[in-house]
Parts: C-alpha cells; sequence; structure tokens
C-alpha cells in the first residue's frame, strides 16, 4: 500500500504525489509509534535510580491502539483515558518535556507533578483526564459527548478503557447511557486479558465482550489492537458507520501486555502466564510488525534509523532537562484545589 | 433592592433554576424524576415546558455514571444540575464524587474547572428510615474540593443555589424535606455568596451553631428561653464549605457558651469540627465546654417514638443551654413543640 517515494520532482504525477503524501504520514505514524515505545523504554531505564517517583503502568505492547484510534479520529477529538496513559498523552502531545516532568514530579510537569503517571492529561491537546480508579473516566467521556451534543457541535470523544473496567457497573451505565441519547463517543476497549493478574477467563461470565456490548444500540467491531493499520482501519470503519448512522461505537482491540501490571519490568517468572516464543513475541509487538510493513512498503533502513536518532535525542534532552528541573514550591501545595 | 415576595421553600428552588436557566443557557438540571409529574416535590416545576427536554431531563437509575457525565459535561464548558431525590442516594456516586469530583482539578494542576451543582433532598419523617434520612454534609466536607451548602431559609434557598450555579466549583447543595413548605420574602435581586453564616436572632448568653433544620429547632428553643429571660444567639452556618469561621468566632466570642446543632450523627462530623474550632479559638474566655447535638449514633429508626429519640430538637437545645447555664429546667408543659408531622403527612 504505502511506496516509497521518489524524489518530489515539478513533473510529478498526481499518484506519486499521493505516494509520497502517503509515505510522510507513515513515516510521521512511525515516529508516534517509536516515540511511545522508546519513551517508555526510557522510563525502564531511568527507573531503578527511584527519582521517578510515580507508580508507572506501561503499555509496551499496546501502542498502537492510541496510536492508530487518534490518527483515525478527526481533528479536535477529545479523549478520556486510563492509569495506562503514556500512550495517549504522547501520541496527542508529541511532546516529552512536560510527560517527563511530570513523572520526574517537578515544576515544568504537565500537572506540576499533582498528577504523576497515573493522572496524565493535556487538556490543550485533547486528553481531558486520566484517571487511576478503573472506569471513572468513562462516564466523563459521556458527560463530554454530551455537552458536544448539547451544543450541536460535532466533535467525536473517544473513551479508553481495558477489558478490567467491562466489569464495572460504570462501563454499564455509561454504555447504556450513551446508547439511550446517541452520543457521538467512541469506546475503545484495549483488551490485554488481564486485570493486574487475573485472566478475563477468571473474571467474566459472558462469552465476549464485543458479543455482549452488541445488544446496545451502537456499532462494533473488534480486532487485533498490535497491529496498528488494523487499528487505523477499525477506526475509520466505525466513524463511518458512526457517521451515516449515529450511534456510539464500541471498538474491541486485543493487544499483549509485554510487562508487569505496574512498574518497568517483565513478570514471566511469576507464574501466572506463559513467556510467548520469540518469534510470537515479534508478531504480537507493534512497533517491530509495523516496521516490517514500511519495509514492505519500500521504506529504508536509513529512514527508520533516522526516526529512531531524532526520537531518542528527544528524549534524551527531556530526560535531563526534567532530571535538573526544581520541584514545584511548597506554595503549590495548596494551589488548583479551587477555581 | 429588588421586591420581595413571599415564597415557599420549593418554589425559591424552582425560580432559581429557571433564573439561573434564563441567564445562562449552559446550565441544565438533570436526574431521577426531575421532570415527571411531581417534580422533586415542585423543586424543578415549569422547567421542561420553559426549556425543553434537553435542559431538564430523566436518567437511567445509574446515580454513579450520571454524576460522571455531570462531571465531564462541566470540563467540557457546561454547568450541570444534578439532583436526587434523597442524598442518601448519593452514596452510589460516591466513587465519583470522591474519587473523581473532589480531585481532578488538583490533579490536572489547574487547568480543568468544574462547574457543577448536586441538589439532593435529606428525608425525615413518615418512617423514611434508615436509607431516606441522610444529610451526609460532614461527609462531603471531608474531602477537599467541594463546598457544601445547606440553605433554610426560602431567600437562601434561591439566593444560595443561584450563586452554587454560578460557582467555578462543584457545590453540594442539600434541602431538607421538612423546609420545603417553609414560606418567606424572596427578594430574586439579592445575591448572596457562598461561604457566609449568618446570626438568626441576637442573644447574650448562649451561641447555638446550627444547620439545616436544626436553625428551625434552634430559634424555637431560643423563643422559649427568651420567656425566662435568657437569650440564645443562633447561627446559621449555611454553607460548611467554606465556613464562615468568623461568625461562628465572633458570636461565641460575645456569648461564651456554645452548643453545635448539627443535623447528622455528631461522631466524627461537622459538630466535632465545629466544636473543635470553638473550642480552639475561643479556649480563654468559654465558660463552659462546648456541646455537641446531632442523631443518635445508631441508624435511622421508622418508628416515630424511636424516631422522636433519634433527632435532636428544640427541647433537647433548651436542656443543654440550661445545663450550661446552670439552670433549673424550665417546666415546658405549656409549650407547643414544633411537630412536622402535623402538616407533614407523607408517604414521601
Amino acid at each position: 500500500m504505502l511506496q516509497k517515494a521518489s524524489p518530489p520532482t515539478l513533473r510529478e504525477a498526481p499518484a506519486a504525489r499521493e505516494a509520497s503524501v502517503k509515505h510522510a504520514e507513515a513515516l510521521a505514524l512511525y515516529r508516534k509509534l517509536l516515540l511511545v515505545r522508546r519513551a517508555e523504554e526510557k522510563i525502564r531505564e531511568e527507573y531503578p535510580t527511584n527519582d521517578m517517583k510515580t507508580p508507572v503502568h506501561l503499555g509496551i505492547g499496546g501502542e498502537a491502539i492510541a496510536v492508530g484510534v487518534c490518527h483515525a479520529a478527526p481533528p479536535g477529538a477529545r479523549a478520556f483515558g486510563t492509569y495506562r496513559n503514556h500512550a495517549w498523552y504522547l501520541a496527542m502531545t508529541g511532546e516529552t518535556d512536560r510527560f517527563f516532568g511530570e513523572l520526574y514530579g517537578k515544576a515544568i510537569g504537565a500537572a506540576k507533578g499533582k498528577a504523576g503517571s497515573m493522572h496524565l492529561a493535556a487538556p490543550q491537546h485533547g486528553l481531558i483526564a486520566t484517571s487511576a480508579v478503573v472506569a471513572t473516566t468513562i462516564p466523563l467521556a459521556v458527560g463530554a459527548a454530551l455537552a458536544h451534543q448539547y451544543r450541536d457541535e460535532p466533535t467525536l470523544v473517544v473513551s479508553f478503557f481495558g477489558d478490567g473496567a467491562v466489569e464495572e457497573g460504570a462501563f454499564w451505565e455509561s454504555l447504556n447511557f450513551a446508547c439511550l441519547k446517541r452520543l457521538r463517543i467512541l469506546f475503545v476497549c484495549e483488551d490485554n486479558d488481564l486485570a493486574i493478574h487475573i485472566p478475563t477467563s477468571q473474571r467474566q461470565g459472558f462469552r465476549s465482550i464485543p458479543d455482549v456490548v452488541r445488544g446496545f444500540r451502537c456499532h462494533v467491531m473488534s480486532g487485533a489492537g498490535y497491529d496498528l493499520r488494523t487499528v487505523m482501519t477499525s477506526a475509520h470503519t466505525l466513524l463511518e458507520r458512526m457517521e451515516t448512522d449515529p450511534r456510539p461505537g464500541f471498538l474491541h482491540l486485543t493487544y499483549f501486555r509485554f510487562l508487569e501490571h505496574v512498574g518497568p519490568l517483565e513478570d514471566f517468572h511469576a507464574g501466572y502466564r506463559q513467556k510467548p516464543s520469540p518469534d510470537e513475541l515479534a508478531r504480537l509487538d507493534p512497533v517491530r510488525r509495523f516496521e516490517q510493513a514500511l519495509r514492505e512498503d519500500g521504506v529504508t533502513d536509513h529512514e527508520l534509523e533516522a526516526l529512531r536518532l531524532s526520537v531518542d535525542e528527544q528524549l534524551t534532552r527531556s530526560v535531563r532537562a526534567a532530571q535538573q528541573a526544581p520541584f514545584a514550591s511548597p506554595a503549590e501545595l495548596s494551589t488548583d484545589v479551587w477555581a | 433592592m429588588g421586591l420581595a415576595t413571599r415564597t415557599t421553600f420549593r418554589d425559591a428552588l424552582a425560580a432559581a433554576l429557571a433564573d439561573e436557566m434564563d441567564a445562562d443557557p449552559s446550565v441544565f438540571v438533570f436526574g431521577l424524576d426531575v421532570s415527571d409529574h411531581k417534580r422533586i416535590f415542585g423543586s424543578t416545576a415549569g422547567l421542561v415546558e420553559r426549556f425543553g427536554d434537553r435542559r431538564c431531563f430523566i436518567t437511567p437509575l445509574s446515580e454513579e455514571s450520571m454524576t460522571g457525565v455531570a462531571i465531564g459535561a462541566a470540563v467540557s464548558g457546561l454547568r450541570p444540575v444534578h439532583v436526587h431525590i434523597r442524598a442518601d442516594f448519593m452514596l452510589l456516586a460516591m466513587n465519583q464524587i470522591g474519587n473523581m469530583l473532589s480531585s481532578l482539578r488538583y490533579m490536572s494542576g489547574g487547568q480543568l474547572r468544574l462547574p457543577l451543582v448536586i441538589r439532593a433532598v435529606i428525608g425525615r419523617g413518615w418512617g423514611q428510615s434508615a436509607q431516606h434520612s441522610k444529610s451526609l454534609h460532614g461527609l462531603f466536607s471531608h474531602f477537599p474540593g467541594l463546598k457544601v451548602v445547606l440553605p433554610t431559609t426560602p431567600q437562601d434557598a434561591y439566593s444560595l443555589l443561584r450563586a452554587a450555579i454560578r460557582d467555578d466549583n462543584p457545590v453540594i447543595f442539600l434541602e431538607h424535606r421538612w423546609l420545603y413548605d417553609v414560606e418567606g420574602e424572596v427578594d430574586r435581586s439579592r445575591r448572596l455568596p457562598l461561604g457566609e453564616a449568618t446570626v438568626r436572632r441576637f442573644g447574650k448568653d448562649l451561641t447555638v451553631i446550627a444547620t439545616s433544620w436544626m436553625t428551625v429547632e434552634a430559634m424555637k428553643a431560643a423563643e422559649v428561653m427568651a420567656k425566662r429571660g435568657v437569650e440564645l444567639e443562633v447561627v446559621d452556618v449555611r454553607s460548611v464549605v467554606p465556613l464562615d469561621e468568623a461568625t461562628l468566632v465572633d458570636s461565641v466570642k460575645r456569648t461564651r457558651r456554645c452548643i453545635v446543632a448539627d443535623y447528622d450523627w455528631t461522631f466524627c462530623g461537622f459538630a466535632a469540627e465545629a466544636a473543635a474550632l470553638i473550642s480552639h479559638r475561643c479556649f480563654e474566655i468559654l465558660e463552659r465546654a462546648v456541646e455537641r447535638l446531632g442523631f443518635a449514633q445508631v441508624p435511622c429508626p421508622t418508628t416515630r417514638p424511636l424516631e422522636n429519640l433519634f433527632y435532636p430538637n428544640a427541647v433537647s437545645i433548651l436542656r443543654t443551654a440550661e445545663h450550661m447555664l446552670k439552670l433549673e429546667p424550665a417546666d415546658l408543659s405549656g409549650e407547643s413543640f414544633y411537630s412536622h408531622e402535623q402538616r407533614f403527612k407523607g408517604p414521601f
């Protein structure tokens, strides 16, 4: 699909120009995907110094969902999410100074150190709120969608949550209300089959999440969340259906959580799940999958390497700035309680 | 000053909602029963006819998520008013109230604003029992980030509800069911800020700090005590958060004696908070230790004789005052105390 662009010339044919745009778009997507992956790898490297005093829920293995859905969403879309939020923050802002500032609890952080990893948000970029209590932002997303409907605005709201949230009453209450009111909201269930360490088979008394949700008046799709192009195609299709028949959308995307629930390490030794074979891990790795797809489409290793260098430079700069930045002043303890 | 008209508490609430909805298209009212034929005891009367069902609508029975919906709408620029016919039902929403509403602005480093009001009715009498009688203002006030308001008069119901809706912070607005029938002068041009207590009756001998319905009981106690020349000062707290500490402290500095008569359990409640405040700030001049009156430390019973023992009232206030003033208990046989059940026939 994606073509390697020849150097643009004045006599470039329209098809070639289109291919060139796709090429640039693909590289931009890759950079975003890589930014998320490398930022979390940076966290894994730095975490043992104990300077980043915030519980980190790393999303390695799930990056394509945030990157793909945010890419497919129309401009101006607003999102709400969970404590496993780094990918949405980075995909929606592209910035890492305030990101690492927040993880290090510094005054330059996105919330001056009052949010930490678990409550990262960037309202000015559309990521309104994330939360460390499962399912709590789902009704907020519905409320935002209600506000847009109230004002006759076409704004899309995206609600990201995990498979565990589906067991909370707030999920069903929110889905019910959104369907009742036919709100313009895309529910995205990031299904890694685990709530902390417990698999879905030990938690859910129904056959499948999408099957149950199909009982509601909304559009439902399911797919492989570890494949960026599948995520984008599914999101696009669902958004088109939501356009022609205005109802909420429910996108169920599976992925493999590479690391422990919280913290920087692998935890296959704990015995609650099997470590997949190297081939299987490669198949489930959204970054490697997309790199492979890009190569098949003609992107050169040189181009990929240049992006890696650029991402790593950005991250190194941001981490250093965050480490050197001052903490919030004592007066900050009491600010931001009241408007 | 505009013209004051005689209005019931319930009509004052409905007028405040209508006036705010009229003034600001971002204000909407939602909750179970808000547009059914009973209209939350009349307090949402006329809204759906005047503003349509986009701005006044009923919801599924989903207290937690509807609270989240209000938060989501508020951070998106609207001013929701979410209504519960009993404060007890807000316990279903405590996850959203305690984990989200109270903390989101702080966690966002001040980037989010949460201009929303949660109205709830405090039930009493005709067997409301343990699940339809709580006021919970102590619980809500425990969380930093929530304003907690308890109006007592129709004027306060009107002016404080308008102020609550205009406020850019979350406000929990608790209305005692028995106050709904109270009539008073309401001047719709009168603005009142949140966070001002008021002295309902001046007196030199003892201060009664009262919340919600206990203000009515305290006024009755003061009336009876006045017959024997004892003057109680009655301070209506009106807003637990923000708390007008100055008005409370100034009053006790004049009277040197204080009863906190709270419409809640005393244990770990507002009465304890107010008693600590007064003890600390008036320590040097207090004649007696601060006394606290509130619910008996049991769930609210259903049957009337036990329920009578559960609630503090004018008699318990004046008996406590007599004790603090070292007076012989007065003969109250000739007194007629307020029994709301003479007017309130239920069922709800």
